[in-house]
């Protein structure tokens, strides 16, 4: 520590080429923490919620509905704590582009799902007519939608028994909003009774789309789920049964690999990153030759004079790092903000932090570390006559 | 006074790289070449000019000496071009594999409202009605040459990631085969009406797991064979195709998701359209089959050219940065040389104009083998994600020399962003203190 006033002149010493490499950093890293979220989204990592959560749906494919009767018999299952369904509704608001993810929800949905956050009121408004629907803040907010409004749908797969079209209207009962910050994705959905749904459809009665189990402990969860597939097992429904984290990253791998494309994208952002700033401290070491010559004539010893260097290749790089991830912390709520809930990136968490310092240590040490061994091995004599 | 002129002349500078920004993007790549050859003719034909590419051919000769910083500016430029292109030739691809598969000679017919086939659902009577409609292309037997196709998904695991994929499988009318001429057998041989046979397309076959000829697949408890391969360059590549019936009775299904018909002539949509609505039992939408399949892509190729601007983008303010130091670190190291040159006559803008050129040569070279090593990567490289009928799509990586162009005309354009500021700090040099620097 009692260098630190050497590594703050050395990287004062040309402020020019100090800021312009810090601002590269800061791009690199800015880069890094709007896209380290999705990544780790898209992996899998970093969410711990609904470990005690199954969805038992159908083993062909998710257009096969099960039937209501397996309910009772999952209940029935040692180690099922609750039960609960939906349905896949689905549908558009006034223009194709705008589609929406409606679900059709059992009544008990919001005891297995406290991730909405509805509250007792809420719930209450919800359940006082069949056509109320609940609707997520973030959704509300991009079409402007207001308790009391009438929300029509069009374009669901399912035909409106009273019209004869795929035309519906709900009532919105409540706008909801996710307690958890890493819930927000509920936000955009709505959600129906299924029970109206059930009787108002086309398309026949007592099908639903998926279970849903909260289980008694997490670590059974392989077990429970045999018990569960065995159940319908040589049946025309047969069913697969798999952790909620599970199913959803089985959709996010559909998408394609996402995972990859952004590793990918910030491997080549940081391998030019290092060449960028092993290239300024290759410069740094080669103009202060004489200088750290002199260091040496006062005493400094080889090891300092390489502590130093790779002191100031971190420094340099943690600035402008930890500037980015701060920039980015910013920049990520002004752009869900601004794309109206459309595009939700993640926010940069204690993970990203941390992933995020390691790599700019590591980065700084990597880069400093020739440039370091260049100037440790300086021999004074020919140093100082410029040899 | 002095402090004024200076704010004035930065002032301008930032006038002269928006202007010239705006220009690149927006400029025909002809206007951008005869710029180019203005130029050329400059540094040939005037005197100021000659000075100029002397100072240029001074700067390039010495390039090896400053071989390392000069790096720089060409990975981090091709750092740029290449997520750049990559990106763009993903969207691209996608939205051309879209695009191709549908025509204006051909017309689907969704229940009204629908946006995918998978949303829609006809019914029997619904389907005869659609085939009985005019406008509709009908063979020597007097046939309509249209086909009710029932759509359903599959769980298969992708080779990717072995985890399930959801698979469209397409039940197709007896007039399939004359509806959709590009879908030809490659391999096996075609499925026969009322068994449990289908083909399957050549992208699918690559992309998932056991689908060979000759493999058996499980629908809904029932076996199935997979008798062929076929190709047909389009979205239904992605696909497996059954016979209508067949399919409908192993998904217990009564009714069907479409009906894609052959106009007789493509003047002939506005004639079955009409007749369509006017139908008081049908409640349908009709679209040519390029407005639908184009529609399906919209979306999602412009969120990937969307995200894939941004990034870059960011990508460019950083390459920016490390091109201004590396072209500042030359110029420092060349003071002495610039200063001789300006003792001995040469002007201020030859300096300028050497510099901006240099930091742009290193940006093409960048720009090139972003572009290159893209092209050798990903050209032609199949993926697939989740399309509108939620199952996959596979596609093409397309990267077209359209997209090379655009990527190398962000690279130009951070080559002369990075190069002005060092060449207007080159040009300014006070020549008595430069000399005497050592």
């Amino acid at each position: 520590m009692k260098y630190l006033h050497l590594v703050r002149a050395a990287l004062m010493r040309r402020k020019t080429r100090t800021v312009l490499t810090i601002l590269s950093v800061l791009a690199a890293f800015l880069l890094f923490g709007l896209l380290n979220g999705v990544r780790a989204a898209f992996e899998g990592g970093g969410t711990l919620a609904g470990v005690d959560r199954m969805v038992v749906a159908s083993r062909f494919s998710i257009i096969h509905p099960l039937p209501e009767s397996l309910i009772a018999k999952v209940r029935a299952v040692p180690g099922v704590k609750a039960a609960t369904w939906a349905n896949w509704f689905g549908g558009y608001y006034q223009e194709p582009k705008n589609q929406l993810i409606i679900l059709a929800v059992a009544p008990d949905y919001f005891d297995v799902y406290p991730d909405y956050g509805i509250t007792a009121p809420m719930l209450a408004a919800f359940n006082s007519a069949r056509t109320n629907v609940l609707v997520g803040a973030a959704l509300a907010r991009r079409f402007g939608l207001k308790v009391g409004d009438k929300l029509p749908v069009m374009g669901s797969i399912f035909p409106n028994k009273a019209t004869g079209d795929t035309t519906w209207q709900f009532d919105i009962a409540g706008i909801y909003e996710a307690p958890n910050a890493k819930s927000r994705a509920l936000e955009q959905e709505v959600l129906l009774h299924w029970k109206y749904f059930d009787e108002a459809n086309g398309y026949g009665q007592g099908s639903i789309g998926w279970i849903v189990v909260r289980v008694a402990d997490p670590a059974l969860s392989a077990q429970i789920a045999q018990r569960i597939d065995a159940l319908s097992a040589n049946s025309d429904h047969e069913t697969k049964t798999q952790t909620e984290q599970e199913f959803r990253l089985s959709y996010a791998k559909q998408i394609g690999d996402i995972g990859l494309i952004v590793t990918a994208i910030i491997g080549a952002v940081f391998f030019t990153l290092m060449l960028l700033t092993g290239n300024t401290m290759a410069q740094a070491v080669r103009e202060r030759i004489p200088e750290l010559a002199i260091l040496k004539t006062l005493g400094f010893t080889d090891r300092s004079i390489l502590g130093l260097v790779i002191l100031e290749s971190v420094a340099l790089i943690v600035i402008g790092g930890v500037l980015g991830l701060a920039l980015a912390s910013v920049v990520i709520p002004v752009v869900s903000a601004a794309s109206g809930g459309m595009l939700e990136l993640p926010p940069i968490g204690v993970r990203s932090w941390l992933l995020g310092l390691g790599l700019m240590v590591t980065i700084g040490a990597i880069v400093g570390v020739l440039p370091a061994l260049r100037a440790m091995r300086l021999r004074i004599v020919d140093a100082l006559a410029g040899r | 006074m002095e402090a004024l002129r200076r704010w004035l002349g930065y002032l301008a500078m930032l006038v002269v790289i928006v202007a010239s920004i705006v220009a690149w993007t927006a400029l025909p790549a002809v206007v951008l070449l005869a710029c180019a050859a203005l130029l050329v003719l400059w540094m040939a034909v005037t005197r100021t000019g000659r000075q100029a590419s002397a100072v240029t051919w001074v700067g390039l000769r010495t390039l090896p000496q400053r071989l390392g910083a000069s790096c720089v500016i060409v990975v981090g430029i091709a750092g740029v071009v290449g997520v750049l292109v990559a990106l763009l030739a993903l969207a691209g691809g996608l939205a051309e594999t879209l695009r191709g598969t549908g025509n204006s000679d051909t017309a689907i017919v969704l229940r009204g409202g629908a946006t995918a086939e998978l949303d829609s659902g006809l019914s029997r009577e619904d389907a005869t009605l659609i085939l009985q409609a005019p406008g509709i292309a009908r063979d020597a037997a007097g046939r309509a040459i249209g086909s009710a196709e029932v759509v359903v998904v599959t769980n298969i695991p992708k080779k990717s990631s072995g985890t399930d994929a959801n698979v469209e499988i397409r039940g197709v009318g007896p007039q399939a085969w004359a509806l959709r001429p590009n879908l030809r057998i490659v391999e096996g041989r075609a499925f026969e009406p009322g068994l449990r046979e289908l083909v399957v397309g050549k992208g699918a076959r690559d992309q998932f797991i056991g689908l060979e000829p000759g493999a058996t697949i499980n629908l809904n408890a029932q076996q199935w064979q997979i008798v062929g391969v076929f190709a047909s360059g389009d979205t239904h590549e992605s696909e497996l195709i059954g016979d209508a019936e067949t399919v409908a009775s192993t998904y217990r299904r009564n009714g069907f998701q479409s009906v894609t018909v052959r106009l007789a002539s493509p003047q002939a949509f506005d004639a079955l359209n009409a007749a369509l609505k006017s139908d008081p039992r049908l409640k349908v939408d009709v679209r040519t089959t390029r407005d639908y399949y184009t529609a399906q892509s919209e979306q999602l190729s412009k969120v990937i050219r969307i995200v894939g601007i941004v990034i870059a983008s960011i990508m460019a303010i950083g390459a920016v940065f490390g091109a201004l130091n590396t072209m500042y670190a030359a110029i420092t190291s060349r003071a002495r040389e610039v200063a001789t040159l300006r003792a001995i006559g040469f002007g201020a803008a030859p300096v300028l104009v050497s510099v901006v050129l240099e930091a742009m040569l290193l940006a093409l070279v960048g720009g090139t083998l972003g572009a290159a090593v893209t092209w050798f990567l990903f050209n032609d490289y199949a993926v697939s994600t989740l399309g509108a009928n939620f199952s996959q799509v596979v596609f093409r990586f397309d990267v077209s020399p359209t997209l090379v162009g655009t990527g190398v005309r962000w690279a130009l354009a951070i080559g002369l962003i990075g190069g002005l500021l060092p060449a207007v700090r080159a040009a300014r040099l006070p020549v008595t203190a430069a000399l005497r620097e050592s």
